[in-house]
């Protein structure tokens, strides 16, 4: 995966249509929702609930791909397709390396928040 | 409900999730919309209840009620089912796409949403309620309330279904002299309010108008909706028509014009109500018998000297406070036998 972090050309016009103040709120919000949604993910892949780990994937790719998180939202989308079996096999593996990229885009939308 | 000038509409946005409440809020704020949010379809379903929107934004995947439980309810909701709903998604695959629609989706929206897509799919579904919004008053105001809502209700079928009930005519006496005699405009603002007059009467005793002629009309009592007593309530429509008309001829004599004299026809029993015509026109009406003699008799009025005529079906239903007077049979045209014909006492108050 060669691609960047945050897509800044989704992110610059977001931040047109919305408006640079919007946008500050709204990547407080995702900073605040996402690590949520990674603990529902946790959490469903422990009591292996199928419907919740499918709808958390299915957020956190949605919401990525509006920042232009491209890569955590294509990490997210083949959680919600495959579902838990294969992160089952691979004894969670999966989850660790989207937290690990989460905490890029934490780190790239805080620089880009604060820019 | 549109506030915020030309073009504005009231929305509902439901998502559970936060991020894309607060974007998809803010970029219809910001297309001057005002705009509502709701966290999963439980409590959009409450909203929608209590207030009223043009138009819903609908994610799909959610918890406690997602959206397609959301749709199923619009579709059986009388109320609701006619709001335009535009479905913003990141389901995957095109049989969801597929599903909502055929649950009544008039758009779908995959999220990310696109600021100008949205702002043109929104436009052209806001239009698409107008226009029917406007058909809908259109309806009420060429149709009656009573056939608009069957319509809403059984939709429209050509072909009728037997009912029982009470059939009115009524036409002005003299009219074509009178017509002649003066300017058509005033003619027709004679027969404006002469209608206006005779369908409040009418409308407030549960009949339907159904025909309009020139000067005559015909009104059912008794379908689309079956009523109680649809001849009592034919009757009093009947005298409260009569005793309308004498108010109008007050003033109408005061002004130096001539009063207007009608004369009325009642028979009830059973009849075909339904819709006749072709798929393109067809008018709310009956046919039968029934209908034929409440024609006659209102022709008979002008024979008998009396105002109000009904025939012996309609006489036995009434209870026996109503004041009635028996002119003995008469021979009516297409019926074999001659006819019982009862004239109603005038000036009664039922």
């Amino acid at each position: 995966m060669t691609q960047p972090t945050i897509d800044l050309a989704t992110f610059d016009e977001l931040k047109q249509t919305a408006g640079a103040d919007f946008i500050m709120e709204l990547v407080d919000t995702f900073l605040a929702e996402a690590p949520l949604l990674l603990d529902e993910l946790r959490r469903s892949f422990a009591t292996r609930d199928a419907n919740v780990f499918r709808r958390a994937a299915h957020s956190l790719k949605s919401n990525s791909n509006t920042f232009g998180a491209h890569t955590l939202g294509a990490m997210a989308r083949e959680l919600e397709l495959a579902g838990l079996d294969p992160v089952v096999r691979a004894n969670g593996q999966p989850l660790e390396a989207l937290a690990q990229e989460y905490a890029r885009v934490t780190a790239a939308l805080t620089e880009l928040r604060d820019a | 409900m549109r506030e915020a000038g030309h073009g504005a509409a009231r929305l509902l946005v439901v998502d559970d999730n936060k991020v894309n409440r607060l974007l998809l809020t803010r970029s219809l704020e910001l297309q001057g919309h005002s705009v509502a949010s709701a966290e999963n379809g439980r409590v959009a379903l409450e909203m929608l209840r209590r207030e009223s929107f043009d138009l819903l934004l609908l994610d799909m995947e959610m918890p406690e009620m997602d959206g397609f439980q959301v749709l199923e309810q619009l579709v059986g909701d009388l109320q609701l089912r006619d709001l335009p709903v535009i479905v913003t998604s990141s389901l995957e695959g095109i049989d969801s796409v597929v599903r909502c629609i055929e649950l009544g989706a008039e758009d779908y929206l995959t999220k990310p949403v696109n600021p100008v897509l949205l702002k043109a799919r929104l436009g052209a579904s806001l239009e698409k309620k107008r226009l029917r919004d406007q058909q809908k008053e259109w309806m009420r105001r060429f149709a009656t309330r009573e056939v608009a809502q069957d319509l809403q209700q059984s939709g429209f079928a050509l072909g009728g279904k037997r009912v029982h009930g009470a059939v009115m005519f009524s036409d002005i006496r003299g009219f074509t002299p009178l017509a002649e005699s003066q300017p058509p405009e005033e003619t027709i603002e004679l027969l404006n309010t002469y209608y206006t007059l005779m369908f409040d009467a009418i409308s407030s005793h549960g009949g339907v108008v159904t025909l309009m002629a020139g000067d005559g009309l015909m009104a059912i009592f008794g379908a689309p909706q079956p009523m109680p007593d649809p001849c009592g309530n034919a009757v009093r429509t009947a005298l409260e028509m009569i005793e309308t008309m004498d108010l109008f001829n007050l003033e109408r004599v005061a002004a130096g014009k001539p009063p207007i004299k009608i004369g009325i026809g009642i028979a009830s029993g059973e009849m075909v109500a339904g819709y006749a015509g072709t798929n393109e026109r067809a008018t709310y009406t009956c046919i039968g018998d029934t209908v034929n003699l409440a024609s006659r008799l209102e022709a008979h009025t002008k024979v008998a000297g009396r105002t109000i005529l009904i025939d012996s079906a309609t006489r036995a239903a009434l209870s026996d406070r109503v004041g009635v007077e028996l002119l003995g049979t008469v021979a009516i045209r297409g019926k074999a036998v001659p006819v019982e014909v009862h004239s109603v006492n005038l000036g009664q108050k039922l």
